[in-house]
C-alpha cells in the first residue's frame, strides 16, 4: 500500500505545483476571508486509530489493517482532563481508522459520556459484524446515547462495493439493521443514526435533500432500514483519492470542477472554524485532512500536552489546495453539506 | 483558428457567451437554471430527460454534463444507457415513420 502518494509532504508538492489553478488562498482572500480563523470551537475531533477492517479506495487516511497507529490510554486520558477542563468543547467526534478497534475504545467513550458531553461515532458498520466481539456495539452506543455516523457510498451494491470492497454492501445492511433493531434511526427513539454518502468516483454529490430522499425511499423498500440524515461529503484530493485522481487522469477535470465550485458561503462555514483535529499521537491540527497531510495547527499549541484553548482560538487556520473540497458547491463538513437548502 | 469544433474544455468556457451579449446571456442562464429547479418534475428526473435529448441532439458538451450529473444524482449504468435508448427509439422511429410518407407518395404515383 505504501507508495509516494502515502508520503505528506509529496502530496502537498502536487496539490501546490501539479497545475497552475488558482490558489485555496486566493479565493478566500476574494471572499473576504483569508487568514482564515476560528468561528468558535465546540467540536473535539479526535482520530483514535489509523488501524481500520477496510481498506477502501477513497479512504483520506490510507487506513486499514495493517496501519499500526493507535492512540494509547495515556493520551485520551490527556484528552478527557482537557475536555474536563474546557467546557465550551461540547462535542466530542471519535473517527480512525475504525475507531472501535482501538482496545481502549470503550473505556474512553464511558468516560467521555461520565463528562456529559455529546458523542459522534464515525462507524464504518462492517465493523459491528466483522468479529463476535463487536456484535453488541449497538447497545453499547445506546448505553452511550452516541450518535452514529456511518458510512454508506450508496443504496445498491454495485457502487458501494466498488468503493468499498466486496460484500462491504451486505454486511453494511446486517448492520443497519442491527442498529435499527436497539432503536437507531427509528422514529421518537432518541437514538441518531446519519448515514454518509461520498462519490464512488470523480464527480461531486448531488444535493443532500435529493440524494436523503433517495436513500430513505430505497433503503425503506428494499431493506425496511430506516436512519435518520444524510451527510453528503465532497472526497477530498488527498491520500488514495489523490492518487486514484491521477491514476485515472481525472485530477486536472476535478479540481477545475471544484474550483469553479467554489461557494464563498460555504467558505464562510466550513468545519474548521469550529473544530479541533486531534492525531493519535495527540498532535493539534485543524481538521482531519490537514492531519493527514501532516499540516499542525500554527502556533504553540500543537500538541495537546501544551493545550491552550484561548491561543487556538485566535490562530490562523492552514490552507492548501485540499480546501477547495469543503467549499464547492453547496460545501462539505463531518456533517455532510454546509448549505443544506436545495 | 481552433483545431477541433469541439473541445472539451470550451464547456467550462460556457458562461462566457455572454462577452459578446451579456443582455441575452444572463437571461438564457436564468431561464435554463429555472427549468432545472424542482418542480412538477424532480430535478432527478430533468438530469435524466437532459441526458437522453443530449443524445438526440448529439451535443458533446451536453453528453459529458449530463453523464456526470445522473451519476451525481443517483442514477445507475443500465438505467443511463435505457435512456439513452429511449432517445435513439425516438430518433430511429422518426426516421421510419416517414416511410408512411414514401408509401404514400409511391401509391399516389403507381398505377
Amino acid at each position: 500500500m505504501h507508495h509516494a502518494l502515502a508520503d505528506a509532504g509529496y502530496q502537498i508538492d502536487v496539490l501546490e505545483h501539479q497545475s497552475k489553478l488558482k490558489s485555496f488562498a486566493d479565493s478566500l482572500h476574494e471572499s473576504g476571508l483569508y487568514p482564515l480563523k476560528p468561528d468558535s470551537i465546540d467540536t473535539f475531533q479526535i482520530n483514535i486509530g489509523k488501524m481500520c477492517n477496510q481498506t477502501c479506495k477513497h479512504c483520506h487516511v490510507d487506513a486499514g489493517p495493517d496501519r499500526k497507529e493507535i492512540m494509547t490510554r495515556e493520551t485520551m486520558q490527556t484528552c478527557l482532563e482537557i475536555l474536563a477542563s474546557n467546557p465550551q468543547l461540547s462535542s466530542v467526534d471519535l473517527t480512525g481508522g475504525a475507531p472501535e478497534m482501538n482496545p481502549n475504545f470503550r473505556w474512553f467513550v464511558g468516560q467521555i459520556h461520565l463528562l456529559n458531553r455529546h458523542i459522534m461515532v464515525r462507524c464504518n458498520l462492517t465493523i459491528i459484524v466483522s468479529n463476535k466481539k463487536y456484535f453488541d456495539l449497538p447497545g453499547f452506543y445506546k448505553q452511550h446515547n452516541v450518535e452514529v455516523i456511518s458510512s454508506l457510498p450508496f443504496y445498491a451494491k454495485d457502487r458501494t462495493d466498488k468503493q468499498r470492497g466486496d460484500g462491504v454492501f451486505e454486511a453494511s445492511i446486517l448492520a443497519l439493521k442491527l442498529l435499527n433493531e436497539v432503536g437507531y434511526g427509528v422514529a421518537g427513539s432518541g437514538l441518531t443514526l446519519n448515514l454518509v454518502y461520498n462519490p464512488a468516483g470523480a464527480f461531486l454529490p448531488a444535493s443532500q435533500t435529493i440524494l436523503e430522499k433517495e436513500f430513505k425511499h430505497s433503503l425503506a423498500k428494499e431493506f425496511g432500514i430506516e436512519f435518520n440524515n444524510l451527510f453528503t461529503i465532497t472526497n477530498m484530493p488527498i491520500s488514495r483519492y489523490l492518487d486514484y485522481l491521477l491514476v485515472s487522469g481525472n485530477y486536472e477535470n476535478y479540481m477545475n470542477k471544484l474550483i469553479q465550485s467554489y461557494n464563498p458561503v460555504a467558505a464562510n462555514h466550513v468545519m474548521c472554524r469550529n473544530i479541533l483535529s486531534i492525531g493519535w499521537d495527540g498532535t493539534i491540527y485543524d481538521c482531519d485532512f490537514n492531519q493527514m497531510l501532516d499540516l499542525k495547527v500554527q502556533g504553540n499549541s500543537r500538541h495537546i500536552s501544551d493545550f491552550d484553548f484561548s491561543e487556538l482560538s485566535k490562530r490562523e487556520i492552514i490552507v492548501n489546495q485540499h480546501c477547495y473540497g469543503c467549499t464547492a458547491g453547496a460545501g462539505s463538513s463531518c456533517g455532510g453539506a454546509i448549505e443544506k437548502k436545495d | 483558428m481552433s483545431n477541433h469544433y469541439y473541445n472539451a474544455p470550451d464547456l467550462a468556457k460556457f458562461g462566457a457567451i455572454g462577452e459578446f451579449q451579456k443582455e441575452l446571456a444572463d437571461s438564457f442562464f436564468s431561464w435554463y437554471g429555472k427549468v432545472f429547479n424542482e418542480g412538477a418534475l424532480s430535478a432527478r428526473e430533468k438530469s435524466i430527460i437532459a441526458l437522453a435529448v443530449a443524445h438526440a441532439v448529439q451535443c458533446p458538451y451536453c453528453i459529458d454534463a449530463y453523464s456526470t450529473d445522473a451519476v451525481e444524482k443517483g442514477y445507475n449504468q443500465a438505467q443511463m444507457m435505457e435512456a439513452v435508448h429511449v432517445a435513439a427509439a425516438i430518433r430511429g422511429g422518426a426516421s421510419l415513420v416517414h416511410g408512411v410518407q414514401m408509401m404514400n407518395k409511391v401509391k399516389e404515383i403507381s398505377m
